[in-house]
């Protein structure tokens, strides 16, 4: 099986290609975290690895694409390239959760695996996972935009160890280390952002769970609403209540 | 005999989701549009972000669509073509990576289209005797110019609006006397049973710009008179407000228009976009085209509004003229006219 797999949830884009046989490899990945848009680099990036290792899209068993949280546009051009890849090559597409895959980065660790990213609004896209064993990915807490003290005192109650990743570090780290009691780390750079071979990683399992779809019906992953309809309903709420 | 040019086009650079496929930039096999306007008006106008999510939903049924309409497979096409700009950032951006990557797929040249462009060359379409040189003026909920066409491809921007563009205009004063969202139409219809001549409204020139536009000014007139009506008073009649509003709009383009195809000596004149449609500016321009004895030429309502099939007319000319663009090619929501 070989995936094609792609991660703009952030600044940094990324895209690997992966063959799930027997053993797996990684065949090319490329991962830039740069000023320029994804619209710039996303589509170049997958026409340079996929030139390097002669490749042609029908030998592609499915598309991966870090589906959501993230940034709105980000996620877009994901979704929008993935999309238009599946349409030309029939294949279908999967949608993996951009927390999830991210998580996934660390397999094997027993400690608490929290990916945060900014998501603004005083909060942090975010999660908690662990290698049940060591080799069990587990998911403890769904992927969800969290106010970064309930994270805190989620993972303080918990009372684990716990590795930080994701663009949410520098921001947080400060406040972080302020507000946790259990001991904690931050990953280095090498495994502190997105990376489109985890999600092909995880593409994979879903893959052979049968999860996937066609890519007329894929569509990111937002969490959360536009803000248009944030402020329609909170109008609504408080007309209702009598404000 | 030269071999037949297909086009793939897309659009999806505001409120409608877009893809055509056009014979040799004049023959139209396929035209579908996914309109959200019913999403929109519960906030009286397009949301970018709404709009965004909409087209990213809606993309790739669209696009079957069109090739399944026009029964031709994707080997069949010789380009895709795409907008990119002007218009939402977000919105264009979704138009522009799905084309991308279908083009990157399928091994096609890609064409990049400018939005007005497109509405100008909706004109090709239904006329197949149109050709450069010719004047048009461009008129739509973002766009208020007035362009001289002079060779497929070269245009040259003679005026512009200095604020609102007139479909603004058209949306503000419908929301001011009740009529709601999309202002365009709801005017239209409600002006025809209103007296033009109830309510004088200014016609604004700007000094030593003889062919830009402003749209504020009316607006603020239309709203200024609303008020006034409330405290002392008197009854205000939408019908009238409607009617007088527009035969000010209209005054104020057919003349900057026949003043500008005077002075340049043009033949032919065109109108596009979205208010294009609006039945008192083609019956007005009509007459004071049919008066000086010029040809003029409208687009149905159809390609008027937000459509592909218009960018798939653009394209053709564009791709014959060797334009191609790279993987790299990034939405530009400000991309001036004539640009590349």
């Amino acid at each position: 099986m070989k995936i094609l797999a792609v991660d703009t949830s952030s600044l940094v884009a990324s895209a690997a290609i992966a063959d799930f046989a027997e053993d797996e490899i990684l065949t090319a990945e490329y991962t830039t975290n740069f000023k320029k848009t994804h619209s710039q680099t996303l589509l170049p990036m997958i026409a340079e690895i996929m030139k390097t290792l002669e490749l042609d899209g029908s030998e592609f068993d499915a598309i991966a694409v870090a589906a959501g949280p993230g940034s709105f546009t980000g996620l877009r051009i994901g979704s929008a390239t993935a999309k238009g890849l599946g349409l030309v090559w029939d294949k279908p597409l999967i949608s993996v959760p951009t927390i999830d895959a991210m998580a996934y980065q660390f397999y094997g660790s027993e400690s608490l695996i929290c990916p945060i990213m900014d998501a603004r609004r005083s909060q942090v896209y975010t999660g908690i996972f662990t290698f049940r064993e060591g080799t069990e990915f587990e998911v403890l807490m769904e992927q969800c935009p969290l106010a970064l003290e309930d994270l805190c005192n989620e993972l303080n109650a918990r009372g684990k160890r716990v590795i930080f990743t994701g663009d949410g570090i520098p921001v947080y780290k400060e406040k972080i280390q302020e507000m946790l009691t259990v001991p904690h780390s931050f990953a280095p750079a090498h495994m502190n952002r997105q990376r489109a071979a985890a999600v092909a990683a995880l593409g994979a399992i879903y893959m052979r769970e049968g999860k996937s779809e066609h890519a007329r019906d894929h569509g990111p992953e937002y969490l959360r609403v536009s803000q248009a309809e944030r402020e329609r309903k909170e109008k609504q709420n408080a007309e209702s209540y009598g404000i | 005999m030269e071999k037949d040019i297909n086009i793939l086009a897309i659009e999806s650079s505001c409120d409608e989701t877009a893809a055509a496929v056009v014979k040799n930039g004049r023959e139209v096999l396929s035209n579908v549009i996914s309109s959200q306007i019913a999403l929109h008006t519960l906030y009286g106008g397009v949301v970018p972000e709404i709009a965004s999510r909409k087209h990213i939903e809606k993309i790739n049924q669209v696009i079957e669509q069109a090739l399944a309409e026009a029964d031709k497979k994707l080997e069949e096409i010789d380009a895709v073509a795409v907008t990119y700009g002007p218009g939402l950032v977000g919105a264009l951006l979704v138009g522009v990576a799905a084309a991308k990557a279908i083009a990157f797929a399928a091994k096609k040249p890609l064409v990049g289209v400018h939005h007005i462009e497109g509405h100008i060359s909706a004109n090709y379409i239904e006329h197949p005797e149109l050709k450069p040189e010719f004047l048009c003026l461009v008129i739509s909920g973002g766009h208020t110019h007035l362009v001289k066409v002079k060779d497929y491809g070269v245009y040259e921007i003679l005026g512009r609006t200095r604020d609102d563009a007139v479909g603004e205009a058209f949306d503000k004063v419908a929301r001011g006397i009740g009529l709601g969202y999309p202002g365009g139409p709801k005017v239209d219809k409600l002006a025809k049973e209103g007296n033009p001549d109830a309510i004088f409204f200014p016609r604004a020139h700007i000094e030593g710009a003889p062919y830009d536009f402003s749209f504020s000014g009316i607006k603020s007139a239309v709203l200024n008179h609303l008020n006034y009506c409330q405290m002392k008073q008197k009854k205000i009649v939408p019908a009238d407000i409607a009617a007088s509003f527009q035969q000010a709009v209209v005054d104020t383009l057919v003349s900057r228009t026949m003043r500008a195809a005077d002075e340049f000596g043009f033949k032919r004149v065109a109108i596009a976009g979205g208010v294009a449609s609006n039945s008192a500016i083609r019956q007005a321009m009509s007459e004071a085209c049919e008066k000086k004895g010029l040809e003029f030429y409208y687009p149905s309502p159809i390609y008027c509004t937000d459509n592909a099939a218009m960018i798939g007319a653009a394209a053709y000319y564009e791709y014959k003229n060797g334009v191609r663009h790279g993987w790299d090619l990034n939405a530009m929501p400000n991309l001036p006219l004539g640009q590349r």
